[in-house]
C-alpha cells in the first residue's frame, strides 16, 4: 500500500521560515502531557454542571433548588435569583443568570456546583425550573414577514451593495442563471468541549479557558465582573479546536468565574456536548438566491447574490454570505443583499470562514450552472471572469492567484480531458463525476504586540499572547523569530497562550500568523538591531525589546488583499442507495508565502475535510415542534469520519506579495473550506446529471434523482 | 471475554452501597480507589488519578476521544463504569511510551503531523494500538473482503485503516495523515504489542460439543 | 444520574434472583447503551446487576449444526469467530456494519438486542415521549423524524430499532434464550421486539426480571448465500437509514429459499414475510425481486420526511438479491 502520496518536504537547512518544522508541542500532545482547560486541578477544585432551559421562549417563574442543595457534596446552585450581578455585557449571549427571560431552548438557567462531577450532574438534574412558556418562532423562511435589511453584516461589511443597474443588465443578458441554494445550520463541534477552570485569589481572577483569544477573554471578563484588567488572567495554553466557536467569550468562562466567586473554590466547568449547539454559536442557515447574467462568451454582465438568514433575539449576527460576490468576478452590474430575521433560536456566530463558506457554495454552484448552460469548461468560465480590480471597491489586488491556481490545480488533478456530459461515467453501480470551484478569503491583520528577549547564553525568547488552536502558531512564530534573529529554531523559546503576555489579537479570521508574526518580526528585528549595536557582552539579565504593530496596521493599505484557491473533486454516487463519497480532492491555493508547509498542509486539508462534511454529512434541524436544534450529539450530527475522507491533496503556488506583512503571508486557516462544498456539489451534478441545491447531499436528497 | 480477570470480589460492596473500592491496573501500576458507582473509567482516570491524557469529547461513546485499552482491547472509557473494571488492566496514552521512548505510533503521528489541536490524538493513538492488535489477531472489519481467511492476520491497507479508525472523530481533519501514520507504524518492527496488556484478543473459543460427545 | 448500588453476581441464578428481589434494578452488559441512557436521565436504576462477567461468553456448536452464542460474547468476537464468518457471514457483516471498533469490543450479544431507539425525542428527557413517559405524547410524528419508522409504528410511537445485528438474526431465524423467575424459555428473534401499539414503553417481550442467556442459530442452509447491506449518512459509524439482511438459495434460475429482513424501517428488525412469499418459486430476476420488495413495502406508511426509506429499501432489496443470485450462476 502507499501511505505516502504527499511526503512531508525535508527541512530546508538554514532558513527556518518556510521549513517544514514539526510542531513544538507535538510530543506533549502525543504523550497526553498537554493540558487543556478542564485538566487543571488546583487544590480543592470543585465541579460545575449547567441547567439548560427546556422551553423555546418564556420566563422563569420559579426555581426550586432544595432537592439539589440537599444532595451531599453540593456547594451551591446558582440561578438568576442569587448569581453575582454582572456589569453590562458587550455580548448579551454571555449575560447568564442575570434575569428570568429565556430567549431560546438551551439557554442556561442555573448552575450546580459540587465536590464531584457525578454529584454536580445529579444536582443539576434535581433543579426544578418552572416557566411561563411563550409563543415562539424558530422557522426561517425566505419571505418571513419580520425579515429586515441589516446595516452591517459580520465583519463590518455593509449589508447591501448595488453597483450599476443589475435589473436592466440581467434583463438584457443573453444567458441567465437564477438559482436558490439552501444551507442548514451547521455546528463547529470542536473535539474539546468548551471548558473553564476558574479561581479567585484575593481579588484576582484566573481562568484556564478553551479560548481562541485570551487577551479579549480577559478584557471581557474584567468588564463583566467590574475589575481592572490587571486583576484578571486568562490562560489558553492548549485548545482542542474552536473553528470560531471559541473566538468570543462563552458562558462556561463566566459561569465558572461566578461559581468560583460564590463557593470560594476553584471550579471546573466543561460543557456537556449536547448543550453546545445552543450556547457556543452555529453557522446560521442561509437561503441564497444567485442570479447571473452573461454574454455568449460567458463574461458576466450582471450578478446578484441575495441572502436570507436568521439571528437570535439576543443579538444580531448576520452571516455575510453575499460578501464574496463583491470580490470574485467581473460584474459591472451587481447587487449583493443580506436580509435577516430575529427568531427564538440560539445566537449564531463564527464558524470557519463565516460568509465565505456558505456564500461561495452558492456562487460557485451558480457559476457551474452557467458553465453547463454555455457548454463551457467551468475552469475556462472562471478564467474569463477574472476582474482587473476588486469589483466592488475598484481597488487593485495586492496579488490575485486565482487564475494560476485554477490552471495549475487542473493540471495536477488531471482535470482534462473532461467529457462535460453529465451522468455518463459508470463503474458498476456507481456514477462518477468531477467538479471544480474557486475559493477566496480576505487577508485580515490586527494590531498585536510582542516582546523579544536575548539571554547572555545566546538563547532567545519571544513572548506574545498568541493562541495555538492546533494551527501550529507556536511553531511558526518560533520560525519567524529564528529567521529574523538568524538563530536556530531550537534556540528560540516561544511563550504564548496567557493574557499576562503582551496583548495580541485572537486566533480568528485567519489573521493569526499575519498579525502575531508581524509583531514578532518587528520585535525581533529591533532586538537584532539592538544586539548589533552592542560591543560588550550582554548583561546578566539579558536584553528585552518590545514592539507593537498599531501604527503599521492603522496606516491601512490601498490594496484589496485576499487569498484565493481552487478545489477539484471527484465523487461517486451509488445508484442503488444515493450514497455519495468523495474519491479524491485536490486544493490549489494562492495564499502568499507558506511559512511552514507541514502545518499549512494540515490546515488546508482540515478545511477541505470540513467542506466534505458541509457537502455530504452535516446538517442541523431547527425543531419546529419543541424549538431548539434537534441534532445535538455526535451520533446524529454527522462530522465526517475517517472512512469518509480518502485522498486529499493540498498544494500551493509560490506567491510573492509585498503588500501584506514582513513575512509575505496570507491566512490559511479558513480558505480550505471555502468552495470545497461547491466543488463536491458540482462533481455530483457531473456524475448524476441533476442539480441538487440543498445541502447536505445525504441519500434521502439524492434518491429521487437516481436513474 | 474477561476470562483472565480475577473472580468477582466475594465480599463486594455492602448491599445498597453506592461506592465501592476497586483496583485498576493503569499503565502497569495498581491503583486502589474508592469510587462512586457513577464514576466512569474516563472520569476515574482524569479526576481521580490525574491522568488527563485521556480526553472527554462527548461522554456518550460517539467520538472516541476517550479510547483506552482495557485488557489490551480498545474501548470508550466514557461508557465503562469504573466499578465494573475491578482488576482490569488499562493502558492510556500516558502508558504507550516506554522507557525506551515513544511508541512507534506516537513517533509516526509527530512525523506525519497527524493531528492539529491534539484533543482527539490520545484516543486516536490508543485506538490505533488496538487496531494493530486486532488486525494481527485476524479480526475483520466492514471492508475486509469476504474471501479473507477467518483467523488469519489482516493486512492493514489504507482502506482497512480508514474503516477501523472511524470510531475516532477528528474535527481538525487530520484523517489522511492519521492513516499514513498508522501505515508507517504497521511497517515498524517494534509496533505492537502494547505494553501492560494482561491478555490479547481472540478469547472466544468455539467448543466442539459434537466432538466431545463422540 | 442518581447514586445506585452495584452487584456483580457470579452465576445466572444469582443474577436473576437479585433482579427479582430489587424492582428498581437493571442488568448491565457492556454498558454501551445503558450507561449512555443513564447519563441522559432516560434510565435511572437503583441497582445495577453486572452480568458482563457471567460465564456466558462462549460460542458453542450445537448437535444440529447450529450455534449457540452466549449472551456476553462481545460483538467484535462474534463477528470474528470463524464459525460465524464461514457459516453465517450475514451476521458477521451486520455486526461489522454497526457502531465502531471500540463499541463492538464492549457491546454484548444480549445487550445489542436490547438497545433502545435513537429517536432524538426519546433521548431528550425535557420533551414528551410515549416510550419514555407513557401518555406524554410523541413530538416525532410532526417533528424531526427522517430517521424513524415507516412500518409497524403507531400513532403513539414512530421509533425504530437501531440494531444491525438483530436484523441479521431475524433473517437467520435465530432464537433468544431467556431465563427468569419463572424458568427458561426461547423466543424467536422475529417475535422478540414488540410493535409499539398503545404501549411503546415496552420494547420487547421480555418479562420483568428475565435475562437473555444466549442466542441460538439454526444450522445454516448449505446452499444459501447471505449478505447484509446498510445505507447510511456517512461511510461508517452511523446508524442505518435502511439495511437489508438477505439469504437466498436459487435452483435452476428459480428462488428455492429466501429470507429477508430490514433494519431502519420499523420498531423491530422487520422480517419481510410478504416479500419472501412472493419470492418463493419466482424467477431469480431483478423484476421479480422488485415485485417482492413491493409486496412487502406496499404496507409502508411513511411520515412527512421519511418516505425515501421505502424507495431505498426497494433498491437495496433488488441489489442485494441480484448480487446473491449472481453467486448461484
Amino acid at each position: 500500500m502507499s501511505h505516502d502520496p504527499q511526503p512531508v518536504p525535508p527541512k530546508a537547512p538554514g532558513h527556518p521560515l518556510g521549513a517544514a518544522s514539526a510542531r513544538r508541542e507535538g510530543r506533549a500532545k502525543v504523550t497526553g502531557a498537554a493540558r487543556y482547560a478542564a485538566e487543571h486541578a488546583p487544590p480543592h477544585r470543585v465541579h460545575a454542571w449547567p441547567v439548560p432551559a427546556t422551553v423555546a421562549r418564556g420566563r422563569i417563574t420559579a426555581v426550586d433548588t432544595a432537592d439539589a442543595l440537599a444532595l451531599p457534596g453540593v456547594h451551591a446552585v446558582l440561578t438568576h435569583e442569587n448569581a453575582p450581578r454582572l456589569e453590562q455585557a458587550e455580548d448579551p449571549a454571555v449575560a447568564v443568570l442575570q434575569g428570568p427571560a429565556v430567549p431560546h431552548r438551551g439557554w442556561y438557567v442555573a448552575l450546580a456546583v459540587a465536590d464531584s462531577l457525578e454529584t454536580a450532574r445529579a444536582a443539576a438534574e434535581a433543579v426544578r425550573v418552572t416557566y411561563d412558556a411563550e409563543e415562539y418562532d424558530v422557522t426561517l423562511t425566505a419571505d418571513h414577514p419580520d425579515r429586515y435589511l441589516p446595516k452591517e453584516v459580520n465583519g463590518g461589511h455593509p449589508g447591501t451593495r448595488e453597483r450599476g443597474d443589475f435589473d436592466a443588465a440581467y434583463a438584457g443578458a443573453l444567458v441567465t442563471v437564477d438559482a436558490t441554494y439552501t444551507l442548514t445550520a451547521l455546528h463547529n463541534h470542536p473535539m474539546e468541549p468548551h471548558a473553564s477552570t476558574a479561581w479567585w485569589d484575593g481579588g484576582h481572577l484566573t481562568v484556564h479557558d478553551s479560548s481562541q483569544g485570551s487577551t479579549k477573554a480577559r478584557d471581557d471578563l474584567a468588564a463583566l465582573f467590574g475589575r481592572d484588567r490587571r486583576d484578571v488572567t486568562v490562560v489558553a495554553e492548549h485548545i482542542g479546536g474552536g473553528f470560531g466557536s471559541k473566538g468570543t467569550l462563552r458562558p462556561q468562562a463566566v459561569l465558572a468565574a461566578m461559581a468560583a466567586q460564590v463557593t470560594g473554590r476553584p471550579v471546573t466547568l466543561a460543557l456537556p456536548r449536547r448543550e453546545m449547539p445552543a450556547v457556543v454559536g452555529h453557522r446560521a442557515p442561509t437561503l441564497q438566491r444567485v442570479r447571473l447574467g452573461a454574454g455568449a462568451d460567458g463574461v458576466l454582465t450582471a450578478l446578484a447574490h441575495e441572502v436570507v438568514t436568521h439571528t437570535s433575539t439576543v443579538k444580531e449576527f448576520v452571516e455575510q454570505a453575499a460578501v464574496p460576490a463583491r470580490v470574485m468576478y467581473t460584474s459591472p452590474h451587481s447587487r449583493t443583499v443580506h436580509r435577516v430575521v430575529a427568531l427564538d433560536v440560539p445566537s449564531p456566530s463564527w464558524m470557519r470562514a463565516p460568509g465565505e463558506a456558505p456564500g461561495m457554495y452558492a456562487l460557485e454552484s451558480a457559476m457551474d450552472e452557467l458553465a453547463v448552460l454555455l457548454d463551457l469548461d467551468p475552469v475556462e468560465l472562471r478564467l474569463r471572469n477574472e476582474p482587473a480590480t476588486e469589483p466592488d471597491s475598484g481597488r487593485p489586488f495586492s496579488s490575485r492567484g486565482l487564475a494560476r491556481a485554477l490552471r495549475e490545480g487542473a493540471d495536477r488533478f488531471g482535470w482534462r480531458p473532461r467529457d462535460p456530459r453529465p451522468g455518463v461515467r459508470r463503474e458498476g453501480d456507481l456514477l462518477l463525476g468531477t467538479g471544480v470551484a474557486a475559493a477566496t478569503y480576505p487577508v485580515l491583520i490586527f494590531p498585536s504586540s510582542a516582546e523579544a528577549f536575548a539571554a547572555p547564553d545566546g538563547g532567545f525568547r519571544i513572548r506574545i499572547n498568541a493562541t495555538d488552536l492546533g494551527t501550529g502558531a507556536r511553531t511558526v512564530l518560533g520560525q519567524i523569530a529564528a529567521e529574523v534573529l538568524g538563530a536556530p529554531e531550537e534556540r528560540v523559546r516561544v511563550e504564548i497562550g496567557r493574557s499576562d503576555l503582551p496583548d495580541a489579537f485572537l486566533a480568528g479570521g485567519s489573521s493569526g500568523t499575519g498579525s502575531w508574526g508581524w509583531a514578532v518580526h518587528k520585535a525581533c528585528s529591533a532586538l537584532k538591531a539592538e544586539l548589533s549595536r552592542r560591543q560588550e557582552p550582554l548583561p546578566q539579565e539579558g536584553v528585552t525589546v518590545s514592539a507593537d504593530t498599531r501604527e503599521e496596521i492603522a496606516a491601512g493599505t490601498p490594496y484589496a488583499r485576499h487569498a484565493f484557491g481552487a478545489h477539484f473533486a471527484e465523487v461517486q454516487v451509488d445508484t442503488v442507495t444515493g450514497e455519495i463519497r468523495v474519491r479524491r480532492m485536490l486544493g490549489m491555493f494562492a495564499a502568499g508565502r507558506i511559512l511552514n508547509p507541514r502545518t499549512a498542509r494540515s490546515q488546508f486539508i482540515g478545511g477541505m475535510t470540513m467542506g466534505i462534511g458541509m457537502a455530504l454529512t452535516e446538517h442541523s434541524t431547527m425543531d419546529p415542534v419543541v424549538g431548539g436544534f434537534a441534532e445535538r450529539d455526535l451520533a446524529s450530527y454527522h462530522l465526517p469520519v475517517c472512512a469518509d475522507v480518502h485522498t486529499i491533496e493540498a498544494h500551493w503556488l509560490d506567491e510573492d506579495d509585498p503588500h501584506l506583512n514582513p513575512m509575505g503571508s496570507k491566512g490559511i486557516g479558513e480558505i480550505g473550506i471555502v468552495g470545497a462544498a461547491a466543488a463536491v456539489g458540482n462533481a455530483v451534478h457531473h456524475a448524476l446529471g441533476v442539480r441538487l441545491r440543498t445541502l447536505p447531499l445525504t441519500p434521502d436528497a439524492v434518491l429521487p434523482h437516481l436513474p | 471475554m474477561e476470562s483472565t480477570a480475577p473472580p468477582p470480589d466475594a465480599a463486594g460492596p455492602p448491599p445498597g452501597a453506592t461506592r465501592s473500592t476497586v483496583t485498576l491496573h493503569v499503565n502497569g501500576v495498581p491503583h486502589r480507589l474508592t469510587l462512586d458507582h457513577r464514576t466512569t473509567a474516563l472520569d476515574a482516570l482524569r479526576n481521580h488519578l490525574g491522568l488527563t491524557g485521556t480526553k472527554k469529547g462527548c461522554d456518550h461513546g460517539q467520538c472516541g476521544a476517550c479510547t483506552v485499552l482495557v485488557d489490551g482491547r480498545r474501548a470508550n472509557s466514557c461508557l465503562l463504569l469504573a466499578v465494573t473494571l475491578d482488576g482490569s488492566a488499562l493502558t492510556t496514552v500516558e502508558g504507550l511510551a516506554d522507557a525506551e521512548g515513544l511508541h512507534p505510533l506516537q513517533t509516526a503521528f509527530v512525523e506525519r503531523d497527524a493531528f492539529q489541536c491534539g484533543y482527539c490524538t490520545p484516543g486516536q493513538l490508543c485506538s490505533a494500538a488496538g487496531v494493530l492488535q486486532e488486525a494481527a489477531d485476524g479480526h475483520p472489519c466492514h471492508v475486509t473482503p469476504d474471501t479473507a481467511q477467518p483467523g488469519a492476520p489482516v493486512e492493514l491497507t489504507a482502506e482497512e485503516i480508514r474503516e477501523r479508525m472511524s470510531g475516532n472523530l477528528c474535527r481538525c481533519g487530520a484523517y489522511p495523515r492519521i492513516v499514513e501514520a498508522i501505515g508507517d507504524a504497521t511497517a515498524h518492527p517494534a509496533a505492537p504489542p502494547v505494553p501492560h496488556a494482561v491478555h490479547g484478543l481472540g478469547a472466544v473459543s468455539v467448543h466442539e460439543r459434537r466432538e466431545a460427545a463422540s | 444520574m442518581k447514586p445506585f448500588a452495584y452487584l456483580r453476581p457470579a452465576t445466572v441464578e444469582e443474577a436473576v434472583r437479585a433482579r427479582a428481589t430489587h424492582p428498581g434494578s437493571a442488568f448491565l452488559g457492556g454498558g454501551t447503551n445503558l450507561v449512555d441512557l443513564m447519563k441522559l436521565g432516560v434510565s435511572g436504576p437503583e441497582l445495577l446487576i453486572d452480568v458482563g462477567r457471567l460465564p456466558l461468553d462462549r460460542i458453542e456448536e450445537l448437535p444440529d449444526g447450529g450455534l449457540r452464542i452466549g449472551a456476553t460474547v462481545r460483538n467484535s468476537d462474534l463477528a470474528a469467530a470463524p464459525a460465524v464468518r464461514e457459516r453465517y457471514p450475514v451476521l458477521s457483516q451486520a455486526l461489522l456494519a454497526g457502531a465502531s471498533g471500540q463499541l463492538r469490543n464492549a457491546a454484548t450479544t444480549g445487550g445489542n438486542l436490547l438497545q433502545r431507539t435513537r429517536c432524538l425525542y426519546f433521548q431528550d428527557v425535557s420533551v414528551p415521549c410515549n416510550k419514555r413517559r407513557p401518555g406524554s405524547g410523541c413530538p416525532a410524528v410532526e417533528g424531526v423524524h427522517r430517521d424513524l419508522a415507516v412500518l409497524g409504528h403507531s400513532a403513539h410511537c414512530v421509533a425504530t430499532q437501531p440494531s444491525d445485528m438483530a436484523v441479521a438474526l431475524a433473517a437467520l431465524d435465530a432464537a433468544v434464550e431467556v431465563t427468569g423467575p419463572d424458568g427458561d424459555r426461547t423466543v424467536p428473534v422475529t417475535a422478540f421486539h414488540r410493535l409499539p401499539g398503545e404501549h411503546p414503553e415496552r420494547d420487547t417481550v421480555l418479562e420483568p426480571g428475565e435475562l437473555i442467556t444466549a442466542v441460538r442459530l439454526p444450522p445454516p442452509r448449505p446452499l444459501a448465500h447471505g449478505h447484509y447491506r446498510k445505507a447510511r449518512d456517512r461511510a461508517s459509524y452511523a446508524f442505518a437509514l435502511v439495511s437489508v439482511a438477505a439469504l437466498l438459495e436459487v435452483r435452476d434460475g428459480v428462488v428455492h429459499h429466501a429470507a429477508l429482513a430490514y433494519g431502519g424501517l420499523a420498531p423491530r428488525p422487520w422480517r419481510a414475510a410478504a416479500a419472501e412469499e412472493a419470492l418463493r418459486g419466482a424467477p431469480a430476476t431483478a423484476d421479480a425481486f422488485g415485485r417482492a420488495a413491493d409486496a412487502e413495502l406496499s404496507a409502508a406508511r411513511p411520515l412527512r420526511d421519511n418516505g425515501f426509506k421505502v424507495e431505498l429499501a426497494r433498491r437495496l432489496t433488488v441489489s442485494v438479491l441480484a448480487r446473491l443470485a449472481a453467486r448461484h450462476r
